[in-house]
């Protein structure tokens, strides 16, 4: 007998057929400190190996997974561990970037994450001799990742690291100009990093993680707002929060489902279900038309942050109850370049950088593919990662900032990356200056754990 | 394995006929069986028992049978509904 009524049937037909629900990623995260030899040359080695042994399956066993629920898996993934601590005695940290992307490239994933450093408290000349090798590796490689975690709510933040980051995009973007800058948008700059996110650039795994994992990202804005679109517009505001849960955990139970499958074939073990949002730019799976949805005109208008609260903690609650465990980044993302109705937004003047900031404040994760003037200068973009990650500190959540200054581009412009990083409007900078701010250098010391207010 | 197999589209004459004729010869054994026609729209809703068929395969080939016909013929492992609907 059919133990599903017709309506339960129809809806998850409905969701995979026309509202684009699917995994957005399934994330391998493999430890390499096994793999740390005498010379760069042979920890190259000896990651590749790892790699090509432990995920060499990934790739078909994600496909075999998507066809048999006939649920669309739409990226596959690897993360390692943070390559900085690999190198840390032989240097030689390009090598070994090359030898990942090698990997990668073998084994058919989209991305592999994990050209990492985490210097929020401090930076060893390891650290800062990895942190110099970051444009270069990524401009040489197709596949890697990478992310450098510059401050956390335990120990402030590493302010000569920001410093430093605004330069290492600057040269990034210069670096891979002739694709306008493409190199910004595989590298991001973290408050409070996440040991088990299966999203990229940041992803890679952490030191207190087990071998091999099984992560996984799910998707589904364009379940949720066709969802909000049947429950219509006289509907209040729990009602809406109520049908976001409801939808929620039903994305997330695909999630938990694929995970589950996909760690058992892969001998690996299951680590978590991250319930993050994620948009794609293609037409109808935009977290800005849920917003709108909401009832916004557009997304940026005053309220925004708002809707998007409401949206980020029902997602959280639907989705914790869906899955064994949950981790990574969890919450909406809201990229600009890879969502549809934000890319509308910023284009008629409706979503600034400013209020994108305010977002940040009460969503996962951070100010995320926005292209800004090429000629906007390396401490002006240190600024807004340090205001990004005090907002990171103080609200003791993750934030982040993964930011592309668009060689020769103006405001107006706009720069293709297609795929799935889509298209970037060029958004205004405010032109009042912070070099002063942020040449002190130094650390942003802790904040207080208590007389919240 | 069991899956389900939902038809909907455009009622017209035959529909039942030509996806139990196409699951039938591809071994898949139907369990239970649901129909309506509500305002010349026709839904159909089956529980089948895939045999040695992989999903994927009869998925395929079923898409293209509905596209022949001009309904939505969708094939689902019933894994999936008991995620998304049962805790």
């Amino acid at each position: 007998m059919i133990n599903f009524n017709k309506n339960e049937i129809l809806e998850t037909v409905r969701m995979l057929d026309n509202e684009n629900l699917d995994v957005r990623t399934v994330t391998m995260a493999l430890s390499l400190f096994d793999c740390v030899g005498r010379t760069a040359d042979e920890t190259a080695e000896l990651a590749y190996n790892k790699i090509r042994s432990r995920a060499g399956k990934l790739v078909a066993v994600g496909e075999e997974i998507a066809e048999q629920y006939g649920v669309p898996i739409v990226n596959k993934r690897v993360s390692v561990t943070p390559v900085s601590l690999l190198g840390a005695k032989t240097g030689g940290y390009v090598k070994i970037a090359e030898a990942l992307d090698k990997a990668a490239n073998e084994i058919g994933i989209d991305f592999i994450g994990g050209y990492t450093a985490l210097v929020h408290k401090g930076m060893s000349p390891f650290e800062l001799e990895f942190i110099n090798s970051i444009p270069e590796a990524i401009a040489k490689t197709q596949k890697v990742c990478s992310s450098v975690n510059v401050g956390s709510t335990r120990s402030g933040i590493n302010m000569d690291a920001v410093r430093l980051m605004g330069e290492k995009i600057k040269e990034l973007s210069a670096l891979t100009a002739s694709a306008d800058g493409l190199g910004c948008a595989k590298f991001v700059v973290f408050c409070n990093a996440v040991e088990d996110n299966p999203f990229m650039a940041g992803a890679f795994t952490g030191v207190g993680e087990g071998d091999a994992i099984i992560n996984v990202g799910v998707s589904g804005p364009g379940a949720v707002s066709c969802a909000l679109k049947k429950l219509g517009k006289g509907a209040d505001l729990l009602a809406v929060a109520e049908e976001i849960k409801r939808t929620a955990f039903k994305i997330t139970r695909v999630g938990q489902l694929v995970a589950a499958e996909a760690a058992k074939r892969l001998g690996a073990t299951f680590g978590i279900v991250d319930l993050s949002l994620a948009p794609t730019p293609k037409v109808g799976d935009s977290v800005a038309q849920i917003l709108e949805e909401m009832g916004l005109e557009s997304v940026g208008a005053p309220g925004t942050t708002a809707c998007l609260a409401i949206l980020n903690d029902a997602v959280k609650k639907g989705g914790v109850m869906a899955s064994s465990s949950v981790g990574g980044l969890s919450g909406a993302f809201i990229p600009v370049s890879e969502d549809e109705g934000m890319i509308r937004a910023v284009r008629k003047g409706a979503l600034t950088i400013e209020k994108l900031e305010a977002m940040t404040c009460v969503c996962s994760v951070g100010l995320d593919m926005l292209a800004v003037p090429g000629d906007t200068s390396a401490e002006t973009i240190s600024a807004i990662i340090a205001d990004e990650c005090a907002i990171g500190m103080i609200n003791n959540k993750t934030t982040a900032v993964r930011i592309i200054p668009a060689p020769g581009k103006k405001v107006g412009d706009e720069v293709e990356f297609g795929g799935l990083l889509g298209t970037a409007p060029v958004m205004p900078v405010n032109s009042f200056s912070a070099n002063e701010f942020i040449r002190r250098g130094g650390r942003v010391p802790a904040p207080i754990h208590s007389l919240k207010n | 394995m069991k899956a389900v197999v939902t038809v909907v589209g455009k009622d017209k004459s035959g529909i039942i006929a030509r996806v139990t004729e196409y699951l039938a010869k591809k071994g898949a054994n139907v369990e239970d069986i649901s129909q309506t026609v509500l305002q010349n729209y026709f839904a159909m809703i089956m529980l089948v028992e895939t045999g040695s068929m992989q999903i994927g395969e009869l998925r395929k080939g079923a898409e293209e049978l509905g596209k022949s016909i001009g309904v939505d013929i969708s094939i689902q492992h019933e894994d999936v509904f008991s995620a998304m609907h049962r805790i």
